[in-house]
């Protein structure tokens, strides 16, 4: 692989047929963090957060008064309408995603965006989710990946796709005012779930083994009970804040906490700021991003002078995400040729598409075709998000599904030179055997799904 | 078992002389031992106390309230324990000594995030990240060559059947085929590709072994179980597989999402079972998860992660009929950290002795390769082999 070969695969999303080289790839990437484009007009387009909470809302209270009419199915009858709106509206969101990574002008920032939707991943697993996972993305992720870790982390994590993921949304303090009426009337009793703290703790700030105890996430998630979406039932009165999250101080735990060794006064919804400003900028959480970014841009291995290079830069800037962006390229580690990465699913079918010019995106194909080659968008199975290496991605039935899709997109393409075609994508780059399988191919369509099943198009 | 499906084509049509060295026919000799082994991972932290019910314990419905009403309604595994009415299928082949469970079970692994959890239940290290490959991988090594053929059931191959080798993965999908004509070009494409080479050579030959099946995925449980079978039966069928069930994180709303799951659960066991037909009773099949569930409910109709939980082994090879436990109690001072329920069984003991059994090996060597680091000895006796 050469330098223009990597900056447009391993930092970008692969080229497309009207790409010139940059005469300076290092720095080609680099200008993308200055070019981007927070609001691209497919993504302006979409509903937002605050949409997709009215028509959660709107879903849950039909399906009460479909349980309350004792329908035998509640999830169906009444409310069934409303979930194909909802299933519709969520494979737009998708496919204006796609459509933002196929014509983007500023790939690297794009996978950054990725990334980061990724490390705080909202799944779509959990039903209730599907309307505001796009927003989550949209309204949380892509204004923040430019500024303070910081930000982006309160920004992701406060969001009402994620209170509503992890049952934060839920989660009452024992001793809240909402819990002591419920014991009066002694209704069942509200209290504590700690799935949202902990997965901050484990997953978006300090990761495992980063010094905190079960003590200091049942703490912690004491501190941010009160985190909700309003209009929810429980929380219908509760306080709109900027990002759309909401705070119920009624569902609030009372009084002083202490987390991993500092103590926090009562201050509401402060508190738990507190808490976040903590990890944010915690050594350990230096480590942790500093290890996800070098694996996912140069190798399954994270090479530990980059990791530690990283988080040099994450500390000294206290977390300023384009001072780890910079030092992120200016790392040799990440323009070496030895370990290519193995692509994901997503990523392949971005540079195919990319690469065959494709400038628009049927949403419910391109829901499909990412479930069938095995990553659902938005849709990993745990709150850990997507695998980043390729042991778990290189499998033969997944390698198959690549190549019928390969085929499927060069018929969808039509004719072209997909020997010119290759040169262009893969300048000083292309593989003996990959120029002679299309050179031998015995039709244009065939030449082109080889050289989207090539070897140069799994990796990056 | 005929090969005469779809991708036969692929080998017997046209020009496909450098296909024909990749046929299974060839491929797969007879394989050296019929036993057969299914590995059920349920991801999420399943709740041993709802799928098998200590109903017995004066504490357990003081901790679970009308949860505990509603396990009463199982049926009875024995005087202390029920088991979920949702699990019907399993509760037949208990009642037919053929299914056990191993309660208060727990892998080594005393935290609570998942993700470390599963990590350790499928690498069989001692610690997360402390070892790279799979330990059903390191079991394929321990069998006779030939007759290992090992298959996840799933797009892509997951930690446990990771490892130096070979192993495979299959699923269904609604994509439709590459021609033959492409395929035969693809061979030569990957050929000086050693990684994309031998992914190729074995999707070919696990396409071939799932014949040409209507299904478009893995959502049908019942389906899902009889494609399973499909792929273990036979000489040439898988004798490893592992099989992913999923829903088991029920931090809210539990009775509903258990239930769901224990019922698709036991909808592909008992799907898998009867399609399997006479091989079954050469099988061994073990459901497990990566750690229990807070003894108490939490504050939002749920539970949290917990330590300890209920496994189960299921086949023909199975001494059954029975609840293996050393029971803890559910007092609070019974309880791990005051909050879940106390592991008492080593997890790697169970797997390492029931497979050590199953497949005839020194259950020494098996605990060693298969989970090492560990103090525990493997447990036998589990088997009627």
């Amino acid at each position: 692989m050469t330098a223009v070969t990597i900056a447009w695969n391993r930092f970008g999303l692969g080229a497309r047929p009207t790409d010139r080289p940059p005469a300076d790839p290092a720095r080609w990437v680099m200008s993308q963090l200055e070019r981007f484009d927070v609001r691209p007009a497919a993504i302006a387009a979409r509903p937002t957060t605050a949409e997709g909470v009215a028509e959660l809302t709107e879903f849950l209270t039909m399906r009460r008064q479909a349980r309350q009419m004792q329908s035998v199915d509640p999830m169906d009858k009444p409310s069934a309408t409303a979930r194909r709106d909802i299933q519709q509206s969520l494979m737009d969101d998708m496919a204006a995603r796609g459509l933002v990574a196929i014509q983007s002008d500023t790939p690297f920032a794009e996978r950054l965006v990725h990334f980061w939707a990724n490390h705080f991943a909202v799944s779509v697993a959990k039903r209730q989710t599907s309307g505001l996972v796009g927003p989550h993305e949209f309204e949380a992720i892509r204004p923040h990946i430019m500024g303070s870790f910081r930000d982006l982390l309160q920004a992701a994590v406060l969001h009402p796709a994620m209170l509503t993921y992890l049952d934060q949304a839920q989660s009452t303090g024992p001793n809240s005012p909402l819990a002591q009426r419920a014991a009066r009337r002694q209704a069942r009793e509200a209290g504590i779930n700690e799935n949202l703290a902990r997965e901050i703790m484990e997953l978006h700030t300090l990761g495992v083994g980063g010094g905190y105890s079960q003590a200091d996430v049942t703490e912690f998630a004491r501190a941010m009970t009160g985190w909700t979406v309003a209009g929810l039932p429980r929380a219908r009165q509760a306080t709109l804040l900027p990002n759309s999250a909401a705070w119920a101080g009624y569902q609030h735990e009372p009084g002083a906490k202490t987390v991993m060794g500092r103590r926090y006064n009562e201050e509401g919804a402060k508190q738990s700021l507190a808490m976040l400003d903590h990890f944010a900028t915690h050594p350990s959480t230096a480590r942790h991003i500093a290890t996800k970014l070098a694996r996912h841009f140069a190798s399954d291995d994270p090479p530990p002078a980059m990791v530690a290079r990283l988080e040099r830069a994450f500390l000294e800037s206290n977390g300023d995400l384009p001072t780890v962006y910079r030092a992120l390229v200016a790392s040799p580690e990440a323009w070496s040729n030895d370990a290519p990465k193995f692509r994901t699913p997503w990523d392949w079918s971005i540079a195919a598409l990319r690469a065959v010019g494709m400038e628009q995106i049927p949403s419910r194909n391109f829901a499909g075709m990412l479930r069938e080659l095995g990553q659902v968008c938005w849709g990993p199975a745990a709150p850990k998000g997507y695998d980043d290496i390729a042991a778990s991605w290189a499998a033969p039935d997944a390698l198959i599904r690549r190549v019928e899709v390969a085929e499927r997109l060069a018929r969808q393409a039509g004719p072209r030179d997909a020997m010119a075609l290759a040169q262009a994508l893969f300048p000083d780059a292309l593989n003996d055997g990959t120029a002679a399988a299309i050179r031998r191919a015995e039709s244009g369509t065939q030449a082109l799904a080889l050289l989207l099943a090539s070897p140069e198009m799994m990796r990056r | 078992m005929t090969m005469l499906d779809r991708r036969s084509l692929l080998i017997t049509g046209g020009a496909a002389g450098a296909l024909f060295a990749l046929s299974p026919a060839i491929a797969f000799a007879r394989a050296a031992t019929e036993r057969r082994l299914l590995f059920v991972l349920q991801r999420g932290a399943a709740d041993g106390l709802a799928t098998l019910a200590p109903v017995g314990d004066p504490d357990f419905e003081r901790l679970r309230g009308p949860w505990a009403e509603q396990a009463l309604t199982g049926a009875r595994a024995d005087s202390f324990f029920t088991i979920h009415p949702n699990l019907s299928a399993v509760t037949g082949l208990y009642a037919s000594g053929e299914a056990a469970f191993v309660h208060a079970t727990a892998s080594s692994y005393r935290e609570r995030s998942h993700f470390d959890a599963q990590n350790l239940i499928e690498s069989g290290g001692a610690k997360p990240y402390a070892v790279r490959d799979g330990w059903l991988n390191r079991l394929v090594g321990m069998l006779p060559p030939d007759g290992s053929r090992a298959l996840a059931l799933a797009p892509a191959i997951p930690l446990a059947l990771q490892g130096a080798n070979r192993t495979s993965s299959y699923a269904p999908s609604n994509l439709p085929e590459a021609s033959a004509e492409l395929s035969e070009r693809v061979s030569a494409l990957y050929s000086s590709d050693p990684l994309l080479s031998s992914l190729w050579e074995e999707a070919l030959r696990t396409r071939e072994m799932a014949g040409d099946t209507q299904m478009r995925n893995l959502r049908n449980a019942q389906q899902t179980g009889q494609l399973a079978a499909s792929l273990m039966n036979g000489a040439e069928g898988a004798r490893i597989m592992m099989v992913e069930s999923n829903g088991w994180d029920s931090h809210a709303g539990q009775p509903n999402q258990i239930g769901g799951a224990l019922e698709r659960l036991d909808a592909f066991l008992g799907a898998f079972r009867t399609a399997l037909g006479e091989s079954w009773q050469d099988t061994l099949v073990v459901v497990a998860t990566e750690f229990g569930r807070t003894a108490k409910p939490n504050g939002t109709n749920g539970t949290d992660h917990g330590t300890a939980g209920a496994a189960m082994l299921m086949g023909g090879t199975v001494a059954g009929g029975r609840v293996i436990a050393d029971w803890p109690g559910l007092k609070q001072n019974d309880l791990y950290e005051a909050r879940d329920l106390m592991p008492t069984l080593a997890l790697e003991a169970v797997l390492a002795g029931a497979i050590a059994e199953h497949f005839s090996l020194d259950p020494a060597r098996a605990m060693v390769t298969l989970f090492p680091g560990r103090s525990a000895t493997a447990k036998t006796g589990l088997l009627r082999t």
